[in-house]
């Protein structure tokens, strides 16, 4: 495998095919862990391991799987890889084990993974899977430390739990409550899809151009 | 958690609790499929009955079966796939013996194994220790608080149809858009019941 094709593979999975503003996937639990910044960091490094991990096996087993039972044994590796996390976290780290919650467990029904092991790994070699599944994970944990970061200066004052704002600053207490996370989002997937919608017709141009060319020549 | 009636946990699911506007679950079906009302209500009703009756057997699995075992650390892996195998023998059953409402609710079913309010129902009723009636009514109200959530996120969008969008927030940026507005609503009920 060459390089150039890891850096798109990396480039497409943070930017260009971005799961929460290009796909619009991973939604459901993106949000709820967004009111500080080390939960959404720690749930980004979770998912970044799941998904990495999960799409791994998927491709090394995939020439192995029988197509019609292929979702219940993607299924049951991704819980698998969940099931390690949920136990890292509670034996390492309970209070943050207990501020995530349920939301641990919730990374199983995370579309990012499901999508990802069933449009990319099941038809890509092992490396290139694993890759994949980094980049989906670190353009998921992009936004979400976006959307964290935000709510937190402006909810709390803080970053990271960190003090940056003085003391003149009253806190925003709408920025605490889930409303403010949908439009956060929301504003972030039209940042995001009007940045990539151009650089996409870009890539478009270029590639009209080329082909004129090739049917000049 | 013992004491609190059925009937609170159902409305407080419904309203103050909603699985979209609090807990930011499900939405990725809320996003994609919410363009026309009767597709929603449709979906909505899918979703309410699988999350019922998925939670009921969470629950039975869960305790007569993982707690005398000390395998509570399973329940991931066994509620999701109580899940999956319940919703692939509906989809045979309803295909075989009720075509016509195959047709109607058929196309969705597939789609709520993915659906992250029947796991995260089974999940917060084990964490919040739930006696059965609880997690009944808890699943139920779940159901249909999303229910509520998407058909007046498509009675939402059926009104903006035609209007014009900048270019990148058409779709689900507009949708969290509204969503966040109907969530401000929602934090209205907040102080009626409340559960934990």
């Amino acid at each position: 495998m060459s390089k150039d094709s890891t850096k798109k593979i990396m480039l497409n999975g943070i930017w260009y095919d971005n799961p929460v503003f290009r796909q619009v996937i991973g939604i459901c639990s993106s949000l709820a862990v967004t009111n500080l910044m080390l939960n959404s960091l720690i749930m980004g490094l979770s998912l970044i391991f799941t998904t990495a991990f999960s799409e791994l096996t998927v491709s090394i087993i995939r020439k192995f799987t029988p197509k019609h039972i292929r979702m219940i044994v993607q299924v049951l590796i991704i819980s698998i890889y969940v099931i390690i996390v949920d136990i890292f976290l509670k034996a390492y780290y309970p209070e943050m084990s207990k501020a995530l919650g349920p939301y641990v467990g919730l990374i199983i029904t995370n579309c990012i993974l499901m999508g990802r092991c069933e449009g990319f790994a099941q038809n890509n070699p092992p490396v290139k899977a694993f890759i994949d599944g980094i980049a989906s994970g670190l353009g998921y944990t992009m936004i979400l430390l976006m959307v964290s970061f935000i709510r937190e200066l402006f909810g709390f004052g803080t970053l990271f739990g960190v003090k940056v704002l003085g003391s003149w600053w009253t806190n925003w207490t709408i920025m605490v409550m889930p409303p403010s996370a949908f439009f956060i989002l929301g504003t972030i997937v039209w940042w995001g899809r009007s940045k990539t919608e151009k650089s996409e017709k870009e890539v478009k141009e270029v590639k009209e151009v080329k082909e004129g060319r090739k049917a000049l020549s | 958690m013992m004491d609190i009636n059925p009937t609170t946990i159902f409305l407080a699911a419904i309203f103050t609790n909603n699985m979209i506007f609090s807990y930011f679950l499900g939405m990725c079906s809320f996003i994609s499929v919410s363009n026309e009302i009767p597709t929603s209500l449709g979906l909505g009703q899918a979703v309410t009955f699988v999350t019922t009756a998925t939670a009921i057997i969470n629950y039975i699995i869960y305790k007569y079966v993982l707690l005398p075992l000390h395998l509570e650390y399973l329940r991931f892996v066994v509620f999701i796939i109580t899940i999956a195998a319940f919703v692939q023998l509906i989809e045979m059953v309803v295909e075989r013996y009720f075509p016509s409402l195959y047709y109607s609710l058929g196309i969705f079913l597939p789609l709520i194994t993915v659906n992250c309010i029947v796991f995260a129902v089974s999940l917060f009723m084990v964490i919040r220790n739930y006696t059965f009636l609880q997690s009944v009514a808890y699943a139920a109200g779940s159901g249909l608080g999303w229910t509520l959530a998407i058909v007046a996120m498509a009675g939402a969008k059926q009104r903006i149809k035609n209007n014009k969008l900048p270019k990148g927030l058409e779709g689900p940026g507009i949708t969290l858009i509204i969503t966040g507005l109907m969530a401000l609503a929602f934090v209205g009920f907040s102080g009626i019941v409340q559960i934990q």
